[in-house]
């Protein structure tokens, strides 16, 4: 399985951006009903831009290291851009191919983050 | 499977079919096809003829004398529906209490939860220990005057564990008179020897494809005087006696319960799996998978890494080993396992009260069949190990992540 890769296995051991944050703008849940699998993403958000964010779940290692490389892409980047991220995208930041079965695991973080330009608006 | 020979243990999911299985449902579509029940010619009759004898055969597998007391429905899922919708929406009422554990599959836990929510009665769920048998004190405790169903597993899908069906019918038609006992055979009858008529129950379903029969054909077992006094689940075709404009009455048993063209080829499969199943013994079956049980409980548990859930004694298990690797997640274990052409369930099997109770998220599930061999258990074992290796377990530090906090002031 060359998916398992060090660097997956990194980010899922020791996630990046790890932990609930207090006081954050905006709290998006994300449940995956295969497995009942679920992510929470939190953010701070100054002048239009992601100034902080951080999330916690629990899952499979694909699904914690998608949401933890995830987590750093998105560090500092436009709201607006966040909707514009593709599978494709998420695919080629774990690296590897993902069976197809796993790929509710792979983007079960970029749900939940693509829920946050229509959260911010609201 | 991934290039290498498949190893199946996802049998409690649904099991591998044999050639004698295929071939009777093939036989069937090519030389007898016809709708059922209705028809003056030839081929009808024919057709009618085996969809009967289907009937009859799996009577006579799990130890029913009437056969018109097996209504055949698309799978355990509907049998149980229609118990609910029919004889429960009419006996259960505001302040009724329906009496289920905590180690239900969904399929027969949600019925009920939205039965009670829908007709205002009290959801009692009984608890189980870790090896997954029912807390009988509290079971005991849970019936009154007020209950008027009380159902459990035969076999738990998740742990394995085999209930002791006949005791505990027996308790609740002690305590609790005026209700009726439904049994979740799905995954009892594909594995052991099952005589429903000697358990005391008032319902009894299983499914078909668990017990190499073909998808879409299952059974209802209910006590004839409840099915006579029920109410069809369905209406239309071939469930009717009479159909006048106003009104129409009722088709006998099981028929009654049969609307619309049956499954009939389905019906004809699962008649073939009966003869296969009864020609290997029911006896041999669940011995086989008690030393295969046997024999992969003890391999896994040389793996200091595998955490088993439920009994060790394979005396009080079916085929079915639930487990984790320690912290790898079972969807990574049944990955790592598949790419070994292993296949395995993985998840939370559709039990999430218990997964809950057991305070896991999700389990990795290994489950046997007749075909299955030690072999098998060594590559599964073997695939075990790799998981360990690929997860660097012995070597790693997992207890950092549960800690992990950002700072975010």
């Amino acid at each position: 399985m060359d998916i398992y890769r060090e660097e997956i296995l990194e980010n899922w051991q020791n996630p990046q951006n790890f932990g609930k944050m207090s006081a954050a703008d905006l709290v998006i849940e994300q449940i995956n009903p295969l497995c009942g699998d679920e992510v929470t993403f939190f953010f701070k958000i100054k002048k239009g831009k992601i100034d902080k964010v951080s999330f916690t779940g629990s899952g499979c290692a694909i699904s914690i290291a998608s949401a933890s490389l995830l987590s750093s892409a998105i560090f500092g980047k436009k709201v607006s851009v966040i909707s514009r991220i593709t599978g494709q995208d998420v695919l080629g930041l774990i690296g590897g191919s993902v069976a197809p079965a796993r790929l509710k695991c792979a983007f079960l973080a970029l749900e939940a983050i693509k829920r946050i330009e229509a959260r911010v608006k609201s | 499977m991934n290039g290498k020979p498949l190893v199946y243990l996802d049998n409690a999911a649904t099991s591998q079919k044999p050639r004698q299985v295929l071939e009777a449902m093939d036989d069937y579509w090519r030389k007898h096809n016809a709708n059922v029940h209705r028809g003056i010619h030839t081929l009808s009759v024919e057709a009618t003829e085996r969809l009967e004898d289907a009937r009859k055969k799996v009577a006579d597998f799990v130890g029913v004398k009437d056969a018109r007391e097996i209504v055949f429905v698309r799978n355990a899922t509907e049998a149980i529906n229609l118990v609910a919708y029919s004889w429960g929406r009419l006996n259960i009422g505001r302040g009724d209490e329906i009496v289920l554990t905590v180690a239900e599959h969904h399929s027969n836990f949600v019925v009920w939860q939205q039965l009670a929510l829908e007709n205002g009665a009290v959801l009692k769920i009984v608890p189980v220990d870790e090896n997954g048998e029912i807390d009988l004190a509290a079971f005991k405790k849970a019936l009154t005057k007020k209950t008027k169903l009380v159902t459990f597993f035969h076999v738990s899908n998740v742990l394995g564990t085999v209930n002791d069906v006949h005791r505990l019918s027996g308790i609740v038609h002690r305590k609790a008179p005026r209700a009726v006992v439904v049994v979740d055979g799905a995954q009892a009858v594909p594995h052991m020897p099952v005589n429903i008529d000697s358990i005391g129950c008032d319902f009894y379903v299983f499914t078909g494809h668990k017990m190499l029969g073909p998808t879409g054909i299952g059974v209802l077992w209910g006590r004839r005087e409840f099915l006579e006094a029920m109410p069809p689940f369905l209406f239309g075709g071939e469930m009717i006696s009479k159909v006048s404009l106003g009104r129409s009455s009722w088709n006998e048993l099981p028929w009654k319960f049969e609307a619309g063209t049956p499954n009939i080829a389905g019906a004809i499969g699962l008649g073939a799996a009966v003869d296969y199943l009864t020609a290997l013994g029911m006896g041999n079956v669940r011995k086989h998978e008690m030393e295969l049980t046997e024999y992969a409980l003890k391999q896994l548990g040389k793996i200091d890494d595998v955490i088993i859930y439920g009994s060790k004694d394979s005396e009080k298990r079916g085929g079915v080993i639930a487990f984790n690797v320690g912290p790898v997640h079972a969807h990574d274990v049944a990955s790592i396992l598949d790419s070994e052409g292993i296949a395995i369930r993985s998840g939370h099997h559709c039990a999430q009260p218990l997964m809950e109770f057991l305070g896991i998220e999700s389990a990795a599930r290994a489950s046997f069949y007749i075909y299955n061999t030690k072999e098998e258990v060594d590559k599964f074992i073997a695939g075990i190990d790799k998981v360990v290796k690929v997860f660097k377990l012995r070597s790693t530090d997992y207890s950092l992540r549960s800690t992990a906090v950002v700072s975010s002031q």
